[in-house]
């Protein structure tokens, strides 16, 4: 409420000592240039990609809260793609995460969590059946305050290092099933020098992942640094009549993380 | 004409602080310890970054100064005060944690040759989240962002340490991960005042960049330390304590539940954030700033505990 008053002020105070030239403007804020021409070379070969509905859908917040953990969903539809990939553009590593759908997994939608470093245009692009690349684009606003696409905590976090979760939940979708991976990893970005040690904190990620109700494949997942810490996936897929689910995971270090969990009412 | 024009522009520009030169105001909480109160808002140009509670402890030989603003100006401001007040050196700088509003002043004391001091996990956090939060702060500050530089501790914490003002103890104390991973407090032992940096909010809300179980669990450590008074990092200078963590407490423990609830339902993370702790909206200021955020990180905190 007082912001909403002060802004009609500023505003005119802005106008009015710039038309006088009396005070310097804040330095210009040059809009970053768009890197999505780039990104379409670099991740897909320069491919051509058909931004229309009906292939995947993209659900993102208008405003990252935490620029940490930032949920996105994919949604698929139409002609059952089998390959997905999330972009955040204005990221250091834009590639979050590709995801691979086994071929009868009926993979209704994954949710997960990114980091987004800055005002940012968010690409979902799916690959369908015959080879086309069709895409879904949403605009993120950067978080405010003291948010940082950073760890929060990094002892903790390497403490548990591997610890994994699944949940199991009522699917909205008829005849599908519902469930959610949790994986403990601080997915370090890296780069940054420790002012005490003068040593880089080295890049620390999980970057494949691969889920199967017993032995077909439900997804798999290659990601980088974009993926927030303890990767998180939760999905919609088609039962096959396997009794457990089972999750493999490795990282950029060569981390193995396996499990395996029974599905609730299997029969 | 053109004099009422210019006489009504400068009432203008001095309402506005921004571009006149305000008075930086000291209140003295206790004796010997003065604090400048920020404003209840985000950091942008106008405010110069000065939304935090920043101050300094007087003793019989030397200074600590705790937390040195959001801005270079605004930590410039605060050592011509601090010379306005006493001729002692600055022996200590403090820092109660890594966020901005708190440590973007450091390049003002460094030629004083003051040791800054902070937890022992604050230079990791300074080299992670420093250069990120130079880029980030660049579109709502602008050129109140000039020259701030991001200056590590050198003398770390690790659990408790005494200094000394001469004949004025100050006791350190570095905490779990809570409001963040490297938060400090300073307690005034000769008037029993604690600096409790961003462990304690008032009216501003409370913000979780770190652990919200653990912020429920240091807030409640902390109301055993011997203080009658605390400075908040944002709030009124000075509150009687510890009184003054009930809010806090009030408002993690109400998100906390609806958290839970949310989690034990199996609601996803989007939608719970935007329903947790909803009915507090009316007891704070940047209700809308914070609470999505805190209830988005509380979430995928909470989400790990056994069911």
């Amino acid at each position: 409420m007082e912001k909403n008053a002060v802004w009609p002020r500023l505003a005119a105070i802005a106008l009015l000592s710039a038309q006088l030239g009396l005070v310097q403007p804040a330095r210009a804020q040059s809009p970053a240039p768009d890197p999505w021409p780039r990104l379409v070379t670099d991740i897909f070969g320069g491919r051509q990609i058909a931004e229309r509905e009906g292939v995947v859908a993209l659900e993102a917040p208008v405003r990252a809260e935490d620029a940490a953990i930032v949920p996105m969903t994919l949604r698929f539809v139409g002609p059952y793609p089998h390959k997905a990939t999330l972009v955040i553009d204005q990221n250091p590593m834009p590639m979050a995460a590709t995801f691979t759908l086994g071929e009868r997994s009926g993979v209704g939608f994954i949710s997960t969590r990114v980091r987004v470093n800055s005002y940012t245009n968010v690409h979902a692009v799916a690959e369908t059946p015959d080879g086309a690349l069709v895409s879904a684009v949403k605009f993120v606003k950067a978080s405010g305050g003291c948010s940082a696409p950073a760890v929060k905590d990094q002892d903790e976090a390497n403490a548990n290092l591997g610890k994994m979760k699944y949940r199991e939940f009522k699917s909205a979708e008829a005849g599908k099933r519902e469930a959610q991976i949790m994986i403990r990893h601080p997915n370090n970005s890296g780069l940054q020098m420790d002012p005490i040690s003068r040593a880089y904190i080295p890049a620390h990620f999980v970057e494949y992942v691969e889920v199967r109700q017993g032995d077909d494949l439900v997804f798999s997942m290659e990601g980088g640094i974009s993926l927030s810490e303890d990767p998180n996936f939760r999905f919609s897929y088609a039962p096959n009549g396997a009794k457990t689910i089972r999750v493999e995971a490795r990282d950029n270090t060569g981390g193995t993380f396996k499990a395996e969990w029974p599905i609730a009412d299997a029969s | 004409m053109l004099h009422r024009i210019i006489v009504a522009l400068f009432c203008i520009l001095a309402s506005a602080g921004a571009l006149s030169a305000e008075p930086f105001a000291l209140v003295e909480v206790a004796e010997g310890i003065f604090v400048h109160q920020g404003v209840t808002s985000m950091l942008d140009r106008q405010n110069k970054g000065g939304i935090a509670n920043i101050g300094f402890i007087v003793g019989e030989d030397a200074v600590a100064v705790i937390d040195t603003g959001g801005s270079l100006i605004e930590g410039k401001e605060l050592l011509v005060a601090l010379q306005q007040k006493t001729v002692k050196p600055i022996r200590y700088v403090i820092n109660t944690h890594a966020h901005p509003d708190h440590v973007f002043g450091n390049g003002a004391f460094v030629a004083t040759g003051a040791v800054f001091v902070g937890h022992k996990n604050l230079p990791r956090s300074l080299a992670i989240r420093g250069p990120h939060y130079l880029s980030s702060f660049r579109e709502a500050m602008g050129d109140a962002l000039d020259g701030v530089t991001i200056v590590p501790p050198t003398l770390l914490v690790e659990d408790k340490m005494t200094l000394d003002l001469g004949g004025r103890p100050i006791i350190l104390h570095a905490w779990r991960t809570s409001h963040s991973d490297c938060d400090l407090t300073v307690l005034d032992v000769k008037t029993s005042t604690l600096f409790a940096g961003d462990l304690l909010f008032l009216r501003h809300v409370p913000v979780v960049d770190g652990s919200l179980l653990g912020f429920l669990d240091v807030a409640a450590k902390l109301a055993k330390i011997e203080a009658v008074r605390a400075v908040p990092g944002h709030g009124p200078a000075s509150a009687p304590f510890p009184k003054a963590l009930e809010d806090q407490r009030n408002y993690l423990e109400h998100l906390t539940r609806d958290l839970r609830a949310a989690i034990k339902k199996g609601e996803g993370v989007d939608v719970a954030a935007k329903s947790a702790a909803e009915s507090e909206r009316k007891d704070w200021s940047l209700f809308d700033e914070y609470n999505a955020r805190n209830a988005t990180a509380g979430f995928a905190e909470l989400e790990w505990e056994t069911p």
